[in-house]
């Protein structure tokens, strides 16, 4: 899983629902893999304001992947931005580890790549 | 590429080894695969640079096409670890991980009122995230089942602010075109086409059946008058 899907996952317990606590998820012993991806420039320009980018700002960061604290004013021609986002986004993949919720503590595992979103039947 | 190249690229796909009839996994074949995804790039230009979400992706047939035809990114998205863990292996075999990931998820729980429901707390921040949505649901049809399929449409229209393409049988074709005008969709039907589902398990009492699909193409009204 990378973080531009990270980007995108809640804690989605049924009786957890402080907005501010759901999300994002925090990491718990990431194991990091970076791959090698080709930079798409007018991709990652047209994601960017789908990213939630506070969340993935922090979320990078605690990682250890270096991410400004707002998106400069001209991220088009920034191209020293867009090489850090295209790092974080599309080439950093978490293999192993758990992602917390910081509302309830529910802990979603991630094994081989592949993050488990599944909730227990009490749960939903 | 040309269709005839995808087609037998996506031969070497690995198909479920043990299929689950409770979710219907009925094999997307290398030939519905490629024409889908084939169609979805030379006619529309919706899936090269683009983000894709594949719902209910099964053993990631439809993802790795998507990757083949020059996706930004693809997220495929499925219930069964088992699906799962074979998905990858195809990932890995076609040497796309820098383009294909997987989410173990499920998006729909059990309704209040009986019957299935989606996710929405899953699905919300999904919501407008993808430019493409491709999929083949499934169809609906087994006890305790019924409506997912349109369950799955409704949760790719909210993925995706671009297109949806989708497989359905086109005996649901009239209800479908209807539901999606209720969200606010277009609904167009590309081709029909010839589902062929061999036997796979125990009830099946025919070597093969094929059964009638459509190809949907979805698209946001606002969208297409602007």
């Amino acid at each position: 899983m990378r973080l531009i899907t990270h980007n995108m996952l809640k804690c989605h317990v049924k009786n957890c629902t402080d907005p501010d606590k759901q999300f994002p998820l925090r990491f718990k012993d990431a194991k990091l893999e970076q791959i090698e991806a080709e930079r798409n420039d007018e991709f990652l320009v047209r994601m960017l304001p789908r990213i939630e980018w506070a969340a993935l700002a922090t979320t990078a960061n605690e990682l250890g992947i270096e991410l400004p604290k707002e998106v400069p004013a001209n991220p088009a021609d920034d191209d020293a931005f867009l090489q850090g986002l295209h790092t974080a986004i599309m080439e950093m993949h978490v293999k192993e580890g758990s992602m917390l919720c910081k509302g309830c503590g529910h802990e979603y595992k991630i094994a081989k790549g592949i993050p488990n979103m599944l909730l227990a039947e009490h749960e939903i | 590429m040309k269709l005839k190249q995808l087609e037998g690229y996506l031969g070497d796909v690995a198909a479920f080894r043990d299929p689950k009839i409770q979710l219907e996994q009925y094999p997307t074949t290398a030939h519905l695969a490629s024409r889908v995804l084939y169609t979805a790039e030379t006619a529309y230009g919706d899936i090269a640079g683009k983000a894709v979400v594949d719902l209910g992706c099964g053993c990631g047939m439809l993802s790795v096409a998507a990757a083949m035809m020059g996706a930004g990114c693809v997220t495929g998205v499925d219930v069964d670890s088992d699906a799962l863990e074979i998905a990858q292996e195809n990932i890995d075999a076609f040497e796309i991980q820098d383009t294909v990931e997987l989410v173990h998820a499920s998006l729909c729980g059990a309704a209040d009122g009986g019957g299935l429901a989606l996710d929405q707390r899953f699905v919300e921040r999904m919501r407008a995230r993808f430019d493409t949505a491709v999929l083949n649901p499934p169809f609906g049809t087994k006890p305790g089942n019924k409506g997912i399929d349109v369950l799955f449409l409704q949760a790719a229209c909210a993925m995706a602010t671009g297109a949806v393409y989708s497989l359905h049988k086109s005996s649901t074709r009239e209800y479908l075109v209807k539901k999606a005008a209720s969200w606010g969709f277009r609904c167009e039907v590309l081709a029909e086409l010839r589902f062929d589902v061999p036997m796979m398990y125990r009830f099946h009492k025919k070597k093969s059946v094929d059964i009638e699909v459509d190809l949907l193409r979805l698209t946001p009204v606002a969208a297409a008058a602007a």
